[in-house]
């Protein structure tokens, strides 16, 4: 298959207003040794024997719609996408578009991420919102360098709670491993039953940072106020990592006094995808929009008095800044962003709120009937939104085996990253699970010898 | 007041409208956390769902896109992005994994990785390949983490200094500034090699190595490349290569053979991944043996050989001394990797080198076409794109200004001001998508607009015309800052 519209008889009308006579001709700069190398791929393949291939590649998989009952979650979560959303997202002017950097013929973008930057600023409670980021992790790891940037590099401490997702944890250490920065708190063996506060014993004077995670990695719903008041008084910024579902129901990170509120916008109209592309979402105070990095679009009018959008601040990013840049992102999630825009627009305030208390009630409700199983129980007894740690009375790995064997797909076995809690699952639940489902689970448990 | 072509979501919302709705919830009814948990408001838009509809169909037509015409962004690899690659992405199978099941529940999507794997060290001639990061820049930031993990794994702690040629692109020096590297520009000479003399002179010791663009930003394959390469690895350096402007070398030679150890594919750009208006992007990272240990964890790889008649189990592996992780999860698998992958198994080794060929062919021809009317200031055989100058003797005409002028021809402009080291720079990449007819129609608007530049200059100056919106007032923008809207004030009680 060729998507190549040039016929031989033009092909060489062309190569002769160049002036060469054939096509190898164009490449004598390459040197000869390495020149036109054959490459061991398999032959090309027409449309219908590639869509037949993919199809079969993607049917080997289970899925979560198909073939199993999933109560997985720690970071990506099976949420309904309301048909809306890919329509709109399937649109050639949309999808088939660069970064809007001629405003004339962008307005679409222009006007949609400034939309879905207003719905994340009025989601998290902060003033201004980037155009997006990579996804939660690397939003987080952005904080840090947000961080490091505001104090000059003159304070090099993060404090990071073991309560932030693995992951996240980790790509934040790769981030930063050339710019000698102390981290404390970042432990997995650490009591992970104390609340908040005990960071504040690892937060000093020379601390930039302090990252918590709303609700924390095993669901717990923390209000960090007072954390963050001490933070504040050391001098220190506060990330808080969050999960826009939750945000619908609970007390915002910007009411707590949070500096900065990232997360991961996958729940919001993007599909599981094997784990991406996500969006990730950063908020932050005016006072530190100079500091933040990523594109951000803001209000103008034309020549024509028509109010419009353009990309601004430009003077912050890599092309301009160059070496002093405050990042070096340049492509982001444009596209998940108008997805997650319109998924937010088409559920309206009412049916958002619709899906966080499902979510709310189908964890709770599961909950409650699996601490009624003899062997299993809660590992916290703190608020929960969506999310718990099952305690169970055998590894974990060995209760996901079992419930695999009857089709479902547990949770998150929490002893790949915590030595301590290598019984234990972290469940998630969403509008998607139906009280069948987690009556099957229950009783498949139930079951268990 | 500015006039309202499209209102806002917030604008458009009506207290009560409801849009989507979810069933009622079938199971008992918990009591919600303690009131000061809770939000006490949530101002978020209301509408119908034929509202949304209306509303970013309208936006849509303000937008310029591939599928809308010609659209030759230098540097930028603006080709057609093939519509079955839309369907492939989104087979349920895909879709619908999560990517923490279990191995052995999802060996659909590990085959296609590690066969990804596979042929993007082919097609580059490296030896590893991660396919984590998201976007280019995010890749060229895992290459230079590897530089630096390499010379810190040998002791070699006075390494800091990563060389830059003029030409390169913004993200490279910021890549390196990200680790504190100090960063050396080397020029480029008349014919748009890296300056050797200049190279010698910052060769020694302290060098981590060099990032170079090849083709460079002005669409030239550097001539003395083995020389290059040879300078910065006798001094110890690591060479790494920018992948944005790869479509020039598909079966036409491979970066790895040629010496480099590390290479970012942007496969948004050469394997015609869409480029989403702004992202998701892609970024694989190839290496030679020299990094293969420092690769980000995890990779894909066989964990249980197989036989005759059970194939090899596919899963994850973690290389001696990775830099760690470089984002969540697995990269971006549906939107960038089954894309790609089904945009390469559609092409095989002689469909990928015709698509070089021809990327070359075109921009050589417009290049040809335009060569009487526009000062081409390093003017030879170019790969994938070239530079001209947008400027004339005797007018005040811009790059800015022809650039603007194209969309009232319905082109998208070129790249301008951009590499920095041309005047008036006006970057064309006209990829091999587009058929002669289009570059004839692309080079007679440029041609006209060199006369009109002449005759009528107002007529650029205030180009464009015929576009939904015209130029823009950024200082406007960058001084009130003005970088989200809400709900009006009067909300609840207005409708």
């Amino acid at each position: 298959m060729t998507y190549i519209p040039i016929s031989p008889n033009e092909r060489d009308a062309m190569l002769n207003t160049v002036g060469v006579k054939s096509l190898d001709d164009l490449f004598d700069a390459i040197p000869q040794k390495h020149r036109f190398p054959e490459l061991d791929l398999p032959p090309a393949l027409t449309e219908m024997e590639a869509a037949a291939l993919l199809n079969d590649m993607a049917t080997t998989n289970e899925n979560v719609r198909e073939h199993l009952i999933s109560f997985l979650g720690a970071g990506a979560y099976n949420h309904y996408i309301p048909a809306v959303v890919d329509h709109m997202l399937r649109r050639g002017e949309f999808y088939s578009a660069y970064t809007p950097y001629q405003p004339e013929i962008s307005q679409g973008t222009l006007q949609a991420i400034f939309e879905y930057q207003s719905l994340m600023t009025n989601l998290t409670g902060m003033d201004v919102s980037n155009a997006s980021h990579y996804d939660g992790a690397t939003a987080t790891a952005e904080a840090v360098n947000l961080a490091f940037a505001q104090f000059r590099g003159k304070r090099k401490k993060i404090v990071m709670s073991p309560t932030v997702h693995p992951q996240y944890r980790e790509v934040v250490r790769t981030y930063s491993q050339g710019m000698g920065l102390e981290e404390a708190g970042d432990d997995a063996t650490a009591d992970l039953e104390v609340g908040p506060e005990a960071l504040m014993s690892l937060v000093d004077e020379s601390t930039m940072l302090v990252v918590v995670q709303y609700p924390d990695f095993f669901g717990r719903i923390h209000d960090y106020t007072k954390l963050i008041e001490d933070a504040h008084t050391k001098g220190a910024l506060v990330c808080v990592v969050a999960n826009p579902t939750a945000l619908l129901m609970l007390k915002t990170p910007a009411d707590m006094g949070a500096d900065i509120v990232v997360g991961e916008a996958q729940p919001f109209g993007i599909p599981l995808w094997y784990g991406g592309p996500y969006l990730g979402f950063f908020t932050t105070k005016k006072s530190y929009v100079h500091k933040m990095a990523g594109r951000l679009i803001g209000e103008t009018v034309d020549n024509r008095g028509q109010r419009a959008y353009v990309l601004t601040l430009t003077s912050r990013e890599q092309h301009i800044k160059r070496e002093r840049a405050t990042s070096n992102i340049c492509s982001n999630q444009g596209l998940l962003a108008l997805a997650s825009a319109v998924y937010m627009s088409t559920l309206g305030k009412t049916g958002l709120q619709q899906v966080a208390n499902l979510c709310y009630q189908k964890a709770h409700y599961a909950a409650s009937e699996l601490s009624k199983i003899d062997g299993f129980g809660l590992c916290f007894t703190e608020p929960f939104f969506h999310e718990f740690v099952l305690c169970c009375p055998k590894p974990a790995s060995e209760v996901n085996d079992y419930l695999l064997d009857h089709g479902i797909l547990g949770g998150y076995d929490l002893g790949n990253d915590y030595p301590a809690l290598k019984n234990h699952i972290l469940m998630a639940f969403t509008e998607m699970n139906s009280k069948q489902e987690i009556d099957t689970l229950i009783e498949v448990l139930k079951e268990m010898e | 007041m500015a006039t309202i072509v499209e209102p806002t979501i917030f604008e458009l919302s009506s207290p009560g409208r409801l849009g989507v709705t979810m069933p009622a919830s079938d199971v008992p009814e918990t009591a919600l956390p303690p009131r000061n948990l809770l939000r006490s408001e949530l101002p978020l838009p209301e509408l119908a769902e034929v509202d949304v509809v209306r509303h970013y169909m309208r936006l849509s037509k303000f937008n310029y896109s591939v599928d809308d015409g010609f659209y030759p962004l230098g540097s930028c690899t603006m080709k057609y992005n093939p519509k079955i690659n839309e369907d492939t992405c989104r087979l349920p199978g895909f879709l619908y994994t999560h990517p923490l099941q279990p191995i052995e529940t999802v060996q659909g999507n590990l085959v296609l990785m590690f066969d990804l794997q596979e042929w993007l060290k082919e097609i580059s001639g490296f030896t590893g390949v991660t396919l984590q990061p998201a976007a280019g820049a995010h890749g060229e930031f895992t290459g230079v983490l590897m530089m630096a993990a390499y010379h810190k794994s040998r002791g070699d702690s006075k390494r800091t200094k990563m060389l830059i040629p003029d030409a390169a692109h913004g993200t490279n020096p910021a890549s390196a500034g990200m680790l504190g590297m100090s960063v050396v520009t080397i020029p480029s000479d008349a014919r748009g090699n890296v300056d050797l003399k200049a190279l010698a002179a910052a060769c020694d010791d302290t060098v981590v190595g060099m990032m170079l663009t090849n083709p460079n930003t002005l669409g030239m394959f550097d001539e003395n490349i083995e020389e290059v390469i040879k300078m910065v690895k006798d001094c110890g350096g690591l060479m790494y290569g920018d992948g944005a402007n790869l479509n020039a070398l598909l079966g036409i030679v491979r970066p790895g053979d040629l010496g480099f150890d590390v290479m970012h594919f942007n496969l948004h750009k050469t394997f015609a991944v869409p480029h989403g208006g702004g992202g998701p992007g892609s970024g694989p990272v190839g290496v030679s043996d020299r990094l293969l240990d420092f690769l980000p964890s995890p990779l894909v790889g066989i964990v249980e050989g197989g036989d005759d008649d059970i194939p090899p189990l596919y899963g994850f592996v973690t290389p001696k001394q990775s830099i760690g992780r470089m984002k969540a999860f697995h990269g971006h698998f549906g939107g960038g990797l089954v894309r790609a992958y089904t945009y390469i198994s559609m092409h095989g080794p002689d469909g990928l080198k015709a698509i070089s060929q021809f990327a070359v062919l075109n921009a050589n021809y417009l290049q040809a076409r335009l060569r009487s009317t526009y000062k081409i200031p390093y003017d030879r055989i170019c790969m994938h794109e070239f530079v001209a100058e947008g400027s004339f003797e005797g007018s005040d005409v811009r790059a800015l200004d022809i650039a603007k002028r194209l969309m009232d021809y319905n082109f998208h402009p070129p790249t301008n001001y951009f590499p920095l080291i041309v005047h008036e720079a006006l970057m064309i990449e006209p990829t091999e998508t587009e058929n002669k007819d289009t570059l004839d129609r692309f080079a007679d608007a440029l041609i006209k607009i060199a006369e009109e530049a002449k005759s009528q200059p107002e007529l650029l100056h205030n180009a464009p015309h015929i576009t939904p919106f015209g130029r823009m007032d950024e200082v406007k923008a960058a001084r009130e800052l003005v970088l989200c809207c809400w709900l009006p004030e009067n909300y609840e009680t207005m409708k």
